[in-house]
């Protein structure tokens, strides 16, 4: 088990009072609370600090994490000797779990007690598990089926807590978006005494694509054309993540122009978002003596005048 | 010993939950879930029915709400505020996302 100072986490000293705790822990979750914080590790920090809070906030749990003594952050340690008959009564090692999962065991412990009387019988409903579940873009527009592996904490039979791999095997709906939370009911931990199982959280994260962009339901691409493309017209073949299709470009498409592909963005459940093509004009950097004629040649004889409106709003 | 492999579909996010089910996803207590919803934070999928029954995505949200109750320390009032505001920065990066997406 490897050890962590909460008071130098909290940045107090070891005989810091509880109001100058929870002041410190207060000032810290303004600046790194994952919510608002933009800050870099914010949620790993805040994760740190919260642990620190929740143990130092509670005189019980305190004064068992002061009996544990002072080591340096991060150094391999076991708790005294004695310290297990007086505070992890029914803990049957250190070596698997860490120290937050120590003090949960704490708390734990005491609610299963019924905080004073022995209440073993009574009905415990099972933890939740939560998962981060990291997709490519094919996964989350097709769906799929994922397995997960989770180290969850679970009470054994004396009373103590224990870290034990679970293999969870889940579908991911089709059209999961970056950021989605997901519900898997019953998949967490198991119920004590008839209590319900606990459900399974996922924070479904979804890679970035070379070509789609995803907003919501819906899937952007850039569409190229040759300018003359864009002035005849053409057809072209557009990739689609279900697969190319054809795409007519009437004469007259500009720049910056949205030609809508109905229903094929991304599904969910019993509709689909739209595909967006943005028209952008591409120009050859690169012209041979004949093609550099018959451009100058369109440009001597053309009286189509792209910044008319500039002229019209400077002279109002 | 590692447990079986479980096949298990993740929950329709419209499907139904009991208030009983939302209390126990979020470790809120009855009177903490009444505020919520008494001050918009929750909506039940009928608020004037005698018994309140939602939809799943309720259950993101009271746990979230549960979050913000223990981390901040706040009362519902509060966990309600800071929701609204934290719905509000969703929909703003949301809408930053999208025209990110247009933009390319």
């Amino acid at each position: 088990m490897k050890y962590k100072d909460y008071y130098a986490i909290l940045g107090v000293a070891r005989d810091a009072s509880a109001d100058d705790v929870k002041t410190a822990y207060r000032r810290l979750a303004r600046k790194y609370h994952p919510d608002v914080s933009k800050e870099q590790e914010a949620e790993e920090k805040f994760k740190e600090m919260a642990e620190a809070y929740e143990t130092l906030k509670d005189p019980e749990k305190r004064a068992a994490y002061d009996q544990l003594g002072r080591h340096a952050p991060g150094q391999d340690f076991r708790p005294p000797p004695d310290w297990g008959a007086h505070f992890a009564q029914g803990q049957a090692g250190f070596d698997d779990i860490d120290l937050s999962d120590l003090f949960a065991g704490l708390a734990g412990r005491h609610a299963r007690s019924g905080g004073g009387g022995r209440r073993a019988d009574r009905p415990l409903p099972g933890s939740d598990y939560e998962a981060v579940v990291r997709l490519s873009f094919e996964q989350a527009f097709h769906g799929a089926e994922v397995d997960l592996e989770l180290a969850a904490l679970e009470w054994d039979p004396d009373g103590g807590v224990r870290r034990v791999p679970h293999r969870v095997k889940t579908r991911i709906p089709r059209g999961v978006t970056d950021g989605e939370k997901l519900r898997v009911p019953g998949k967490g931990g198991k119920g004590a005494h008839g209590g319900p199982d606990g459900d399974l959280y996922l924070d479904i994260e979804v890679a970035a694509h070379p070509l789609f962009r995803v907003s919501g339901q819906d899937l952007y691409v850039d569409l190229p054309l040759a300018p003359w493309e864009a002035v005849l017209g053409t057809s072209v073949q557009l990739p689609t993540p279900a697969g190319a299709v054809t795409l007519k470009v009437p004469p007259g498409t500009r720049a910056g122009q949205q030609m809508r592909l109905s229903g094929r963005g991304m599904a969910r459940g019993g509709g689909a978002g739209h595909m967006y093509a943005i028209v952008r004009i591409e120009v050859p950097t690169v012209v041979d003596d004949r093609q550099r004629a018959l451009w100058r040649q369109l440009a001597d004889g053309a009286s189509f005048d792209p910044r008319a409106h500039l002229d019209q709003e400077a002279a109002r | 010993m590692t447990a079986p492999t479980q096949d298990a579909p993740a929950a329709d996010p419209s499907a139904e939950v009991t208030w009983v089910e939302l209390q126990r996803a979020s470790g809120l207590t009855e009177a903490d879930l009444a505020e919520l919803v008494r001050y918009g934070a929750l909506t039940p999928r009928d608020p004037a029915a005698t018994t309140w029954t939602f939809e799943a995505r309720w259950m993101v949200v009271a746990r979230h709400a549960s979050r913000l109750r223990r981390e901040y320390e706040l009362d519902p009032y509060g966990v309600s505020v800071v929701l609204s505001y934290c719905e509000r920065i969703e929909r703003l990066e949301a809408e930053i996302r999208a025209l990110r997406a247009r933009l390319g």
